[in-house]
């Protein structure tokens, strides 16, 4: 069973074909189908701009998502980030109302700070919960999405939060409606974050952790790993990465609502596994992940231009998608 | 020994093997086994790990389809579409591992999926009785209405067994099933299995214990490296035999030359340690250079008195090491300190099985091959390298992920990681479980190396030829305590068992007493 792999260079680049993770091409492969979908519903789908005004409304799904990645490779799930969204975009437009500094631009800065801190502390909470608490995610963040949600709801009167200084709302809005070098300014912030998160999960010993908490906690344990610390960071970075959602999400509504964020953890939870991350934990892909995201709001896209199929049955198309994504994910593991 | 004489003789095997063979992928680990058992025999499989007696077992009950040749019953070839459709045709399989609901009752656990009904509703009186009944006939007594969860091993298996009897049976397979089990308890069940062969139950028993075979078995097989090796009358093979045909050579030879490498200087001294609910007020002492060896019967204390020790599990006594007294609250404290320990459960405890062999080598040591936040891959590549050609790791490519891996050179691997961490003690819990015969002699030679660099081992393991073999001093446990200390001449199986078991019997006398 010992052969040495000297001598087998001739057929390294079919092997190297064939190794390809098929779970990890297979959201890719699927964007290209909807590309191709979209261009023979509708010419105007391919161009350049639909494709980055898509892109740029997939965003606060992609950077939640891009969290939630961690979380869910780690092993754990985060039902809160929606409830999170709102209470983050609640918390931040009231420091931002208060006009506690001088100046928009020093204030937009500080609130943009404190929006990041919300996000962590409260992905913290959920961390600490449920690693202290020894209680299921699922039930934890369950617990904290009514908590959230609710809190906001009070912070708001049963109303919306809105960006009083119309100053400071001109300032802002550029954030989701400028562009830089060409490309929306949000399609920039999903590139960085991605790139930030890629090398987090794929280049540092942190992320070498998450994986190995998601793939087997025992084993991570008897191998030294701080279990609970590990997995605790991960609903940090969720929490951090809903906050960056929520400053790219205000300037282009410049309010909270009640119902801001609605959803957002089922389309995040989506975009991750369509994305080829394994909902047990031990697999997780930052660029999938995204790629997921981008094709959810692809299917909405197309759904608008072409007719065919009500938009408002949105969510059953996206709901079905989940599940095909978790029937071909289940397929090509078994032919490994 | 008598042969016992099968009451209802006939010349038509109930069950038969022609010349099955069983691949996974390109690894055949089964080849061309051809066997009858007849009605009112029992037939013992033996061999060591690895000789591919469970695999035979899943073919011969449906668990597994052989890649070639047949089964047949009764002279007819059939083909099983699963083990519901092998028990349908009355065969039953006894596992080696309890699978129980430990939530539920005795007569639950024995009448689950084929509950008893009255109208809508489940029978449960009758199936207390009926399970009462089935338990008393095993010559145990538990009240059906017990949780399992609250049964010791012993009598979990006997509720298995009891379980598996329950279906009407015509051959039964019992895998290992004394593994857990004392001699007194093994005697009970001997007695069963030698009550269902007197009914003209065809029996399969599978077993590496050695003494128990000789004490039970009409006819026996032994199976080496998924080879059919012989097949004899029980009378004509003694237990050395039967372990050297087992072994295909000289026993002696697997263990490495004895070097009395133990020097003076104590560099561990555990006092009065307790671990909640599995060790009480545990002492001893281990010195520089020394293989000190762990027995004990399955729960006795040993695996949960170590991760105690070292930080895995929560404990709490005096810990002096190189003579300074120390405590470790996470297993991170004992690594940091040079203590580690190598789980008993490979795949559970000790490897990532769906992860590279890269990923799993550095797992324990990441901050080793860092520079700044970043992991230097090339560093990792280099390591496994060594780390290849050190514990002669055999992998096919490198890219291979760890479940891949045969058992040997997963714990080669585990060896490696853990030594990354350049431990002065070495904790190894069952080293060679699950392991081919030529790796287990690496292993051996592997640890009297660690004891002749000046490195201290520990050794936990339920094969006590292993640690007679391997051990400069030995201590037993016994339900939470260590109850004794062997070393020298007195390193014997007998020795050990009477610690183990805390009776003092002799267990010859006690077999064919019950054979009589």
């Amino acid at each position: 069973m010992s052969d040495t792999s000297t001598n087998t260079d001739t057929r390294g680049a079919f092997r190297k074909l064939a190794d390809l993770d098929k779970t990890a091409v297979a959201p890719f492969l699927a964007l290209a189908a909807l590309f191709v979908l979209g261009a023979l519903i509708n010419p105007n789908f391919l161009s350049i701009d639909n494709l980055l005004n898509v892109l740029t409304r997939s965003s606060f799904i992609a950077i939640i998502a891009v969290g939630a990645t961690f979380v869910i490779s780690a092993g754990g799930l985060d039902l809160s980030v929606g409830s999170m969204a709102a209470l983050v975009a609640g918390i931040m437009l009231l420091f931002l109302n208060s006009a506690a500094i001088d100046g928009d631009m020093a204030m937009l800065c500080v609130g943009v700070v404190v929006a990041i801190g919300v996000g962590a502390l409260a992905g913290l909470l959920n961390g600490a919960i449920i690693t202290i608490g020894k209680i299921e995610p699922f039930i934890v963040t369950l617990g904290t999405m009514a908590i959230f949600r609710s809190v906001t709801v009070w912070l708001a009167d049963g109303g919306s939060i809105a960006m009083k200084s119309t100053s400071m709302r001109a300032l802002f809005r550029p954030v989701y409606t400028g562009t830089f070098i060409g490309l929306p300014i949000p399609v920039w912030i999903i590139a960085i974050v991605g790139i930030l998160a890629a090398f987090i999960l794929y280049k540092t010993s942190f992320g070498r952790h998450v994986i190995a908490v998601g793939s087997n906690e025992d084993v991570a344990k008897y191998s030294g790993i701080h279990v609970n610390r590990v997995r605790a960071m991960t609903y940090v970075l969720q929490g951090i990465c809903v906050a960056i959602a929520v400053v790219v999400y205000i300037p282009r509504l410049g309010a909270a609502t009640t119902t801001t964020g609605m959803l957002w953890e089922l389309q995040a939870i989506t975009a991750v596994v369509i994305g080829g991350t394994a909902l047990r934990g031990g697999v997780g892909r930052i660029w999938g992940t995204i790629c997921g995201a981008f094709m959810l709001e692809i299917v909405g896209n197309i759904m608008v231009l072409s007719n065919i199929v009500s938009e408002y049955l949105i969510g059953a198309v996206q709901g079905t998608i989940i599940i095909i994504a978790m029937l071909v994910q289940r397929t090509l593991q078994k032919k490994k | 020994m008598e042969t016992n004489k099968p009451l209802n003789a006939s010349n038509v095997p109930v069950l038969e093997a022609r010349g099955i063979a069983k691949a996974f992928g390109p690894v055949e680990v089964l080849t061309d086994i051809s066997l009858s058992i007849m009605p009112g025999e029992v037939h013992a499989i033996i061999g060591e790990n690895g000789a591919g007696k469970s695999t035979l077992m899943k073919l011969l009950s449906g668990h597994l389809k052989p890649t070639r040749g047949s089964v047949a019953i009764d002279n007819e070839p059939v083909s099983f579409a699963g083990p519901v459709d092998a028990e349908h045709r009355g065969l039953v399989l006894v596992h080696q591992e309890i699978l129980l609901a430990p939530d539920l009752t005795v007569a639950q656990n024995i009448f689950m999926g084929r509950e008893l009904k009255r109208g809508l509703m489940v029978n449960d009186r009758e199936m207390n009785r009926q399970s009462a009944e089935a338990v008393r006939s095993l010559g145990a007594d538990i009240d059906p209405t017990t949780q399992i969860a609250r049964l010791s091993i012993a009598r979990r298996q006997l509720v298995q067994i009891a379980r598996a009897l329950q279906v009407p049976h015509r051959v039964v397979i019992f895998d290992e099933p004394t593994a857990s089990l004392t001699p007194i308890e093994t005697e009970a069940l001997l007695k069963v299995i030698r009550d269902l062969r007197d009914k003209g139950v065809a029996i399969l028993y599978i077993s590496h214990r050695l003494p128990e075979v000789a004490a039970i078995a009409d006819r026996i097989t032994v199976l080496r490296d998924g080879k059919l090796i012989t097949t004899r009358n029980a009378s004509e093979l003694q237990p050395v035999d039967m372990a050297r045909l087992m072994v295909g050579r000289d026993m002696s030879k697997l263990y490495p030359e004895r070097e009395d490498t133990a020097a003076h200087q104590t560099v561990l001294e555990v006092k009065n340690f307790d671990v909640p609910g599995y060790a009480r007020d545990a002492s001893f002492t281990l010195r520089k250079g020394e293989i000190l060896g762990f027995a004990g019967l399955i729960g006795a204390g040993r695996t949960e008195l170590l991760e105690g020790i070292v930080g895995l599990r929560h404990g709490s006594g005096t810990i002096e090491f190189n003579g300074k007294p120390i405590t470790f609250h996470t297993v991170r404290d004992s690594m940091a300190a040079g203590i580690v320990y190598l789980s008993e459960d490979r795949k559970g405890k000790g490897l990532l099985l769906a992860q590279d062999l890269r990923t799993n080598l550095t797992l324990a040591t990441l901050e080793k091959f860092t520079k700044g936040p970043l992991i230097e891959r090339k560093r990792e590549d280099k390591s496994l390298d060594k780390a290849i050609s050190d514990f002669d790791i055999r992998a096919r490519r490198r890219d291979l992920l760890a479940g891949q891996l045969s058992g040997g050179n997963q714990q080669k691997l585990l060896l490696a990681k853990m030594m990354l961490l350049e431990p002065s003690i070495v904790i190894i819990d069952e080293p060679t479980r699950g392991i081919d015969i030529g790796t287990k002699e690496q292993i051996y030679q592997f640890i009297a190396n660690l004891a002749k660099a000046g490195k201290s081992v520990i050794v936990i393991s339920s094969e006590m030829q292993e640690l007679i073999g391997i051990c400069h001093r030995i201590l037993v446990m016994r339900s939470s305590r260590i109850v004794g200390e062997v070393t020298g001449d007195a390193m014997t199986e007998e020795e050990i068992v009477v610690h183990a078991t805390g009776v003092k019997i002799n267990e010859a006398e006690l077999y064919s007493a019950g054979n009589a």
